[in-house]
C-alpha cells in the first residue's frame, strides 16, 4: 500500500489549493491567500523520495499558477528548491520534534513566496510589494508553522493505518545466542 | 529543470492555453461548489414567507416600472447624442450589453489581485472587457477560458485604469502595485499637480486607453499629497466596489 501515501499527499495538495482560491474570512485575517502548499512540502521532503517530491512540487507549483496572474512555471522553482534541500539534508535536520516541524514550516511558509515574488521581479512583471508584505510573510509563517506538525500527524497516523509496519522483536533474544565452533 | 525553462520560454498565447489546461484540473471542484452555493440559496428561498416574497415582488415591479421609464428617457438622449455626433462627423458611440458572471475563486497566489468568474468564450467572454457592480469597476478580463475567465482587479499591475475627476476634471491613472486591494483603497496619479483635488471628489473612468468606456464610476478620494517635488498628485481612492465581498459581477460586452 506504499502508492497510497503519494496519491494522498497529491490530493490534499490539490484541494488545499483549490480552498486557497476561497475561504474569505481566512483571507481577510492573513492578508494573503491561506498557502499551505509549502508545509506540504516540507513533509513530502521528509518522508518520501525525491521523485515524489519533484512530482509535488511541480504540480502544485503549476496548479497555482494555473489559477493565479502569475507566468506559468515560475511558482515551481521555489517549492522544488524547498523540497529539494530539505530532502538532501535530512539527516542533519530533526524530523521528529514538534518545534522543528513548526520553524520548519514557518521558514518554508515565508521563504516559498518570497522566492517566488524574486523570481516574478526578475521578468516583466511588478507583484504586488510594499509595507504590507511584511504582515502577508509573518502570517503565511505562522499559519505554515502551524500546519506543518498537524500534515506530520495526520499524516504519519495514516500511513500507519494503511501501511505495512515493520514486524517488533520476536522470541528470540540475540544477545543469548550461542555461537559454536571456534572463536 | 528542462521542461521548467522550456514553459517559461513559451510564447504568450502558448503559454495562457497550456494555463487554462492546467487550471482545469480543478474545473470539477469549481462546478461543485458552484452548485453547493445554488442549492443553499434555493434552500433558503424556500424558506422565505409568502408575505416577504409577495412584497418583494411588489418592490422590484415598482422600481422596474422606473428604470423602465428613466431606460426610455437615455433612449432617447443616446438617440440625439449620436445624431448630434453624426453631424459633427464623429464616430457614433457603441452600446454596452452587460452579463451577469458568478466569482468561483480568487488569485491563490499572494502577488496577483484576479479573480475567476464563470464566464468563459462560450458565453461571449472576450480579452479586456469591462468588469463592474453597480458601485463600481471591478476590473477587466486578462485571460478567457471556455467556460471561466480571469478578471485582474484595479489595482493589480495588470489593470491600469484612466480616470478622471469629475469636479475638477484632472486626468490620471489608477495604477498597482503600491496598494494593497484588501483594503478597498488604490492610489491615483495625476499628470500633473492638481492642489484643487479634494476628499470627497468622485472618479470615474475617462475612456482613455479603448478598455473601459468612459463615466464608470471607481470610487471616492480619501486625501491627496503632492509627488514628485510637486510636479505630481497622488491620490488615495476608496473604491466603490467592495472587492472582498463580490459574489455575481456583470461583464460589459460591446
Amino acid at each position: 500500500m506504499t502508492w497510497l501515501s503519494p496519491i494522498l499527499l497529491l490530493l490534499v495538495t490539490w484541494l488545499a489549493i483549490f480552498l486557497q482560491t476561497g475561504l474569505m474570512p481566512l483571507r481577510e485575517l492573513l492578508g494573503a491567500p491561506p498557502n499551505l502548499v509549502p508545509a506540504l512540502v516540507v513533509y513530502a521532503a521528509f518522508t518520501h523520495g525525491l521523485a515524489m517530491v519533484t512530482a509535488l512540487t511541480l504540480t502544485a507549483g503549476l496548479w497555482i499558477d494555473s489559477l493565479s496572474g502569475s507566468r506559468l512555471g515560475t511558482g515551481v522553482a521555489p517549492l522544488f528548491g524547498l523540497g529539494f534541500l530539505l530532502h538532501t539534508r535530512q539527516h542533519l535536520l530533526l524530523r521528529e520534534q514538534r518545534y522543528a516541524q513548526f520553524w520548519l514550516g514557518f521558514a518554508g511558509g515565508i521563504g516559498v513566496p518570497l522566492a517566488h515574488a524574486g523570481i516574478l521581479a526578475l521578468g516583466a512583471d511588478e507583484p504586488a510589494l510594499g509595507w504590507f508584505t511584511v504582515r502577508q510573510m509573518l502570517s503565511l509563517g505562522l499559519l505554515n508553522g502551524l500546519a506543518c506538525p498537524a500534515i506530520f500527524l495526520l499524516f504519519d497516523r495514516l500511513r500507519a493505518v494503511f501501511e505495512y509496519q515493520p514486524s517488533g522483536p520476536g522470541p528470540y533474544i540475540s544477545n543469548r545466542e550461542m555461537k559454536r565452533g571456534r572463536h | 529543470m528542462f521542461l521548467l525553462l522550456v514553459l517559461l520560454n513559451l510564447p504568450a498565447p502558448a503559454s495562457a492555453r497550456l494555463k487554462l489546461a492546467v487550471g482545469g484540473f480543478f474545473l470539477p471542484l469549481f462546478g461543485l461548489a458552484s452548485s453547493a452555493h445554488s442549492f443553499v440559496d434555493e434552500a433558503s428561498y424556500q424558506l422565505l414567507p409568502r408575505q416577504t416574497l409577495i412584497r418583494e415582488v411588489r418592490r422590484l415591479e415598482s422600481e422596474n416600472t422606473q428604470l423602465r421609464i428613466q431606460s426610455a428617457q437615455g433612449n432617447d438622449a443616446i438617440a440625439e447624442n449620436n445624431r448630434i455626433r453624426t453631424q459633427l462627423g464623429l464616430l457614433p458611440r457603441g452600446t454596452w450589453n452587460p452579463r451577469p458572471a458568478r466569482i468561483v475563486g480568487r488569485d491563490p497566489s499572494t502577488w496577483w489581485r484576479t479573480l475567476l468568474i464563470d464566464h468563459g468564450a462560450r458565453d461571449g467572454a472576450r480579452l479586456n472587457q469591462p468588469v463592474i457592480t453597480a458601485e463600481g469597476l471591478v476590473g477587466r478580463i486578462a485571460v478567457v477560458g471556455h467556460s471561466h475567465s480571469q478578471v485582474a482587479l484595479i489595482g493589480d499591475s495588470a489593470c491600469g485604469v484612466a480616470v478622471l475627476v469629475v469636479e475638477t476634471r484632472d486626468q490620471g491613472i489608477v495604477k498597482g502595485p503600491q496598494s494593497t486591494v484588501e483594503s478597498g483603497i488604490v492610489e491615483l496619479s495625476t499628470f500633473q499637480h492638481s492642489p484643487q483635488i479634494l476628499a470627497g471628489h468622485t472618479v470615474v473612468t475617462s475612456g482613455d486607453g479603448g478598455i473601459f468606456p468612459k463615466g464608470l464610476p471607481v470610487g471616492k478620494i480619501i486625501d491627496t499629497r503632492a509627488a514628485n517635488a510637486g510636479l505630481f498628485t497622488t491620490a488615495r481612492i476608496r473604491l466603490g466596489a467592495n472587492l472582498n465581498r463580490l459574489e455575481e459581477v456583470w461583464v460589459l460586452e460591446q
